[in-house]
């Protein structure tokens, strides 16, 4: 770990104002820490967000749910709207990392984790995300568990994240305040694919802030479900998995949202496998079409080509645990 | 002797310090003007050190002194004598590069912070780098050695109806204590005094005392408390000299952690290991030959055998057998030995090979096992010790319900999940080290237990106090045990499941000879009942002196008599050979069990949890039922991990160990734990020491992996062998 300063932001106009230059956020630092310790992230500079208002969860005039960016993953998970009104985003969260560290996780910071790639973690490493220019070493490497969707030939890295598939699925909107003001942009608009610059994530200019994530309103009525399939019962990331909400009548399928982690470069969500469920009904076989056009144009790595078929059981069965079919 | 302790389950007598985080645990200590080092590791596997640039690295804040080959001073290799080491050039000894991460340079400063960043910008230039050899594929270098034959294997192979030829393999495994490698330094006059983390202190001393070149007297090995090893720890590796090295050129403490990375490179492994396995029967499921020929990677420059046949000349009854062992070269770090070595990856391929056989044969898998079991170790041509294997299959059965499996695959079911069902029998060694001890009584009423051996986690503290509690009567809260300290009489290592073996008859001894010192004083006080007795018509029991006839009526307190004596204490010493590796042991010394066990799988999430085992261990008497119950279920919850998670991965390219960290090399959690019944027969083997305990903390992980992959045949039809199986394999 290198040096550098240390400041504690007391309001968001002080956070902003502080942050120029090779600076980083801090709010639960499980990540951030984490990679400054293994020389990954080398800020000169922390700004600490701890003590700012972002923590509430509170509901929105139109039904829907705001939750602050410092708001802990452990008090989202457990909030009782959103155990009641997004039971995925509760499943989703409980599903990841440990009790600890749920603790300290904030739904901002979780938006912004980065990638578990081995070799992204390893500054020994080549790693166009870490290091533009290197190269990528994950390809023909130990990549196991990264992505076959979204992939680029300069990276194949996945977004690891629980939360953010759940959000995606419940078409959340990040709200986020930089030098240029406000803007609110849909979580499908915020993540990039890696394309030739891996190491552009997000939307976000150098100092931007997220200060929330909103949620419209539940769908009525509909079935949700997070599923997560990972080798061991507990603690690990996701190989495959999958958020969905369906809204059924009379056995059709009338509206359907579908986001896929564990397998993509970002949280992944594909108009096309949503419309081929909706107007259907819901059944095996057509969830099982639906996991045909999500995998279509999968790109196995060396070591992942388990994801293609994991992925398709991770959809049909999600889908079936959320509209109650068997 | 007052019966009654040995065979309690006492909790651990050092586990309020645990608890209340008082224990001091090697990397806990510190000394006055301690520096930190850092060992710098290379990123290549092969090749060589062209230049070593330190200069911006020299520059940074709190730099003490940055080592490198030309300026550590003198480091030998310890001679074969000196005892175990796994890689016994010593650091920085050439600029060839051998493995990925070995230490390359250490970077000292005056805070961990400060040597951790200096050592990042140490610049190391390579040169004649070379693609490493990590291939997975194993055959061996040289003619592989024979390690036990009888009969004519080839001839009845041949000759038999039913025959089965299989390959089985297991990965690189790393041990991943929780507490990582740790080294505390200090050099004075005296010599070295080291605090490491150690399953083997005398071994520590007396290899260490040669690397260093110092007389074996002026090296001290302390341990008080291990964060565990699983064998990782038994022999000393190069953080340890270079810590030790670095204090001896500075004048003062240095401490070396090994990091978490750093533990999947430099500190061992278990090897990866390929297993060819022939087999074959009569129709009726009598064995006719078996042979077992394993071949397991090693480092570069040092031999490692893995020595996976060492169960299977004793384990299975038939008149024609052949084990071999071979080793091939790779570009990594040494393996060494983790948690039952040999017999762990060794079972798991007979004893899958054996449930295979018991499939072609349309056979039960546990009338096989029983239809074959041998009246004697047919490899030495020696009785048994004591063997109740049988009993642990049959009791096992019954416990699961076994007698209610349909054979079918995928035959069972519940809650909408498939069940498997499977089996395995496991055996590991017994013997003793040898070992020395002295029992102190004290004047106050208290006793003292004085060994140097450790505890690394397993009960060995309780252990011993029961040992003396037992023979004198003294109550086990007024008995102190001090180990973990080579100033103590030298002990066992902590190794092969063998310290409670290997410490019962020193300590019994000593004990007893302090009993004896105090009733030869009682005999000679004036004015106390036994004066001008004589010592035979006396007797020791429940921490008084009583007459041996018990006619007299007459007694004393023990510690009056010394308190009477003026004395502070009366002691005794005792001492035991090693029985460990005898070239013609007289009888065959093992444990046994066997595990049954329960999966489920889900093909539409391709999940696979196991949900409860049943385990009966033949391990002897029981000391500590407690303790013992610890190292089976944890082994049994290691096995999980063996079998469905662990491998280390090296990267084909560059040779490093890719997934070195607990996120992605994954052990079983606390949520894959399995419902666990343990039973254990507890007859004592009182061939191998007067209480007739052997040892429990290995053969628990023997035969889990086998008993899991044949459970996942039960229930899917597919026969994984190669670990683990992952969900890819099932897919
Ligand atoms: C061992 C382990 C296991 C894990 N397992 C899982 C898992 O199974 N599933 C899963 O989903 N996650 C898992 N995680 C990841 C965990 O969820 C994230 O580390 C956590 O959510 C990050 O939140 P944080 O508040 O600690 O972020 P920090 O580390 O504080 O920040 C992360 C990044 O976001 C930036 N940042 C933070 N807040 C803001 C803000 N308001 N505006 C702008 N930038 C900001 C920081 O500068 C930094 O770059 C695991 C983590 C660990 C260490
Ligand atoms: S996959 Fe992406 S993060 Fe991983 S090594 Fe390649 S470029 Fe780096």
């Amino acid at each position: 770990m290198n040096s550098f300063t240390f400041t504690r932001a007391r309001t968001i106009a002080d956070a902003l104002r502080s942050a120029r230059g090779d600076v980083k956020f801090l709010a639960g630092g499980t990540t951030l820490v984490d990679l400054m310790k293994l020389d990954v992230e080398r800020p000169a500079g922390i700004i600490d967000l701890n003590a700012l208002p972002l923590a509430e969860v509170r509901r929105t005039p139109d039904g829907g749910l705001h939750i602050g960016a410092l708001a802990r993953n452990s008090d989202v998970a457990h909030h009782p709207d959103v155990v009641r009104d997004y039971p995925l985003l509760s499943q989703a969260l409980l599903s990841g990392a440990s009790v600890q560290l749920r603790n300290m996780a904030s739904t901002g910071g979780n938006l912004l984790q980065r990638t578990r790639c081995v070799y992204f973690r390893d500054a020994a490493m080549a790693c166009n995300k870490r290091s533009p220019g290197s190269g990528c070493a994950a390809i023909g490497g130990f990549n196991r568990n990264l992505a076959i969707l979204g992939t680029s030939a300069h990276c194949i890295a996945t977004n690891p994240s629980d939360q953010n598939v759940a959000l995606t699925a419940l078409e959340a909107t990040v709200h986020v305040t930089g030098s240029n003001g406000e803007r609110s942009v849909p979580i499908g608009d915020f993540y990039l694919l890696p394309g030739q610059t891996p190491e552009r994530e997000t939307i976000l200019e150098p100092g931007d802030l997220v200060t929330s994530v909103t949620l419209p309103p539940p769908a009525p009525g509909a079935g949700s479900t997070y599923v997560k399939l990972r080798d061991r019962a507990s603690f690990e990331f996701a190989l495959a998995s999958a958020a969905v909400v369906v809204t059924i009548k009379g056995g059709v399928m009338q509206r359907a949202r579908v986001a896929m982690g564990g397998i993509a470069t970002k949280p992944w969500r594909n108009l096309d496998v949503e419309a081929a469920l909706e107007g259907q009904p819901a059944t095996r076989e057509r969830f099982a079409d639906a996991a045909q056009i999500l995998l279509s144009d999968a790109k196995p790595q060396s070591r992942n080509g388990f994801k293609v078929e994991l992925a398709k059981r991770c959809l049909v069965h999600a889908l079936s645990v959320a509209t109650a079919v068997t | 002797m007052d019966p009654g302790i040995i065979g309690q389950s006492l909790a651990r007598i050092e586990g309020p310090l645990k608890v209340t985080g008082t224990a001091a645990y090697t990397s806990d200590h510190t000394k006055e003007r301690v520096a930190y080092a850092v060992p710098v590791g290379s990123t290549i596997a092969n090749g060589r050190i062209a230049a070593l640039n330190i200069s911006k690295a020299r520059e940074m804040p709190g730099i003490v002194e940055i080592y490198h080959r030309g300026n550590v001073g003198a480091l030998y290799k310890p001679s074969p004598e000196a005892g175990a080491i796994d890689e016994a050039r010593p650091p920085f000894a050439d600029d060839v590069i051998r493995y990925y991460g070995q230490y390359v340079a250490l970077v000292v400063a005056e805070t961990f912070e400060d040597a951790t960043a200096a050592a990042s910008v140490v610049d190391v230039v390579y040169a004649d780098v070379a693609a490493p050899n990590v291939e997975l594929q194993l055959v061996a270098d040289d003619e592989p050695a024979e390690v036990s034959r009888r009969g004519d294997p080839e001839a009845a192979y041949d000759a038999s109806p039913i025959k089965i030829d299989r390959t089985y393999i297991t990965p690189a495994e790393t041990h991943n204590p929780i507490e990582l490698h740790a080294s505390l330094a200090t050099y004075d006059d005296d010599g070295f005094t080291l605090y490491e983390t150690t399953q083997a202190i005398v071994n520590h001393r007396n290899v260490v005392s040669e690397i260093l070149n110092v007389p074996r007297e002026n090296v001290r090995i302390v341990m008080k408390f291990l964060g565990s090893g699983f064998g990782g720890k038994l022999w000393p590796w190069s953080h340890g000299t270079l810590a030790a090295a670095a204090a001896r050129n500075l004048g003062r403490p240095v401490k070396l952690v090994v990091t978490r990375k750093q533990m999947f490179q430099t500190v061992g492994h278990r090897a990866r290991t390929q297993q060819r396995v022939r087999m074959s029967a009569q129709r009726n499921g009598s064995l006719t030959s078996l042979r077992h020929e394993a071949v397991n990677d090693a480092g570069m420059l040092d031999e490692y055998d893995e020595n996976c046949g060492e169960a299977t000349p004793h384990f299975y009854g038939t008149s024609n057998l052949l084990v071999t062992g071979g080793q091939t070269r790779r570009n990594i770090g040494s393996p060494t030995a983790m948690r039952g070595p040999g017999a762990v990856p060794g079972l798991f391929a007979t004893e899958s090979a054996y449930d295979e056989l018991a499939i072609e044969l349309g056979l039960d898998p546990v009338q096989l096992r029983l239809q074959n079991e041998p009246t004697r170790d047919q490899s030495l041509d020696v009785p048994f010790s004591s063997r109740h294997y049988a009993e642990c299959l049959t009791v096992g059965a019954e416990k699961f319900g076994w007698s209610l499996r349909s054979p079918a695959i995928g035959s069972m079911r519940k809650d909408g999940s498939i069940l498997g069902w499977g089996m395995s029998g496991c055996s590991w060694l017994a013997a003793r080290f040898a070992a020395e001890a002295r029992v102190e009584l004290h004047a106050d009423g208290s006793a003292r237990v004085a060994i140097g051996t450790q505890d690394i986690g397993t009960g060995t503290y309780t252990v011993l106090a029961q040992l003396v509690a037992e023979t004198t009567g003294i109550p086990i809260g007024r008995i102190t045990v001090e180990l973990g300290d080579t100033r103590l009489p030298p002990g066992p290592t902590s190794g092969g499941s063998m310290v409670t073996a290997s410490v019962i008859p020193a300590v019994l001894e000593a004990a007893r000879a302090a009993m004896k010192s105090a009733i030869g004083l009682a005999t000679t006080l004036e004015r106390q009942p036994f004066k001008g007795w004589s010592p035979e018509d006396l007797n020791f029991q429940s921490g008084k002196i009583v007459a041996r006839n018990g006619a007299s009526g007459k007694q004393i307190d023990y510690h009056e008599v010394l308190q009477n004596a003026s004395v502070a204490m009366v002691s005794g010493g005792g001492k035991a050979a090693s029985t460990f590796g005898e070239e013609h042991p007289k009888r065959s010394s093992h444990s046994y069990g066997a595990h049954f066990l329960e999966i489920a799988w889900q093909p539409e999430i391709a999940r696979l949890r196991v949900n409860r085992v049943v385990t009966v261990i033949d391990a002897g008497r029981i000391v500590n039922p407690r303790a013992a119950l610890n190292q089976i279920e944890g082994a049994v919850v290691m096995g999980v991990g063996m079998a469905l998670l662990e491998e280390a991965h090296y990267d084909p390219r560059t040779g490093a160990p890719i997934n070195s960290n607990l996120a992605d090399y994954i052990v079983a959690t606390n949520a894959d734990t399995p419902r666990m019944d343990v039973t254990f027969l507890d007859y004592p083997d009182t061939k191998l020491n007067e209480l007739g305990a052997r040892g429990v903390g290995e053969i628990g992980l023997a035969g889990m992996a086998s008993a899991i992959a044949s459970a996942v045949y039960h229930a899917t039809g597919v026969r994984v062998r190669t670990l683990p199986i992952d969900i890819e394999k099932l897919l």
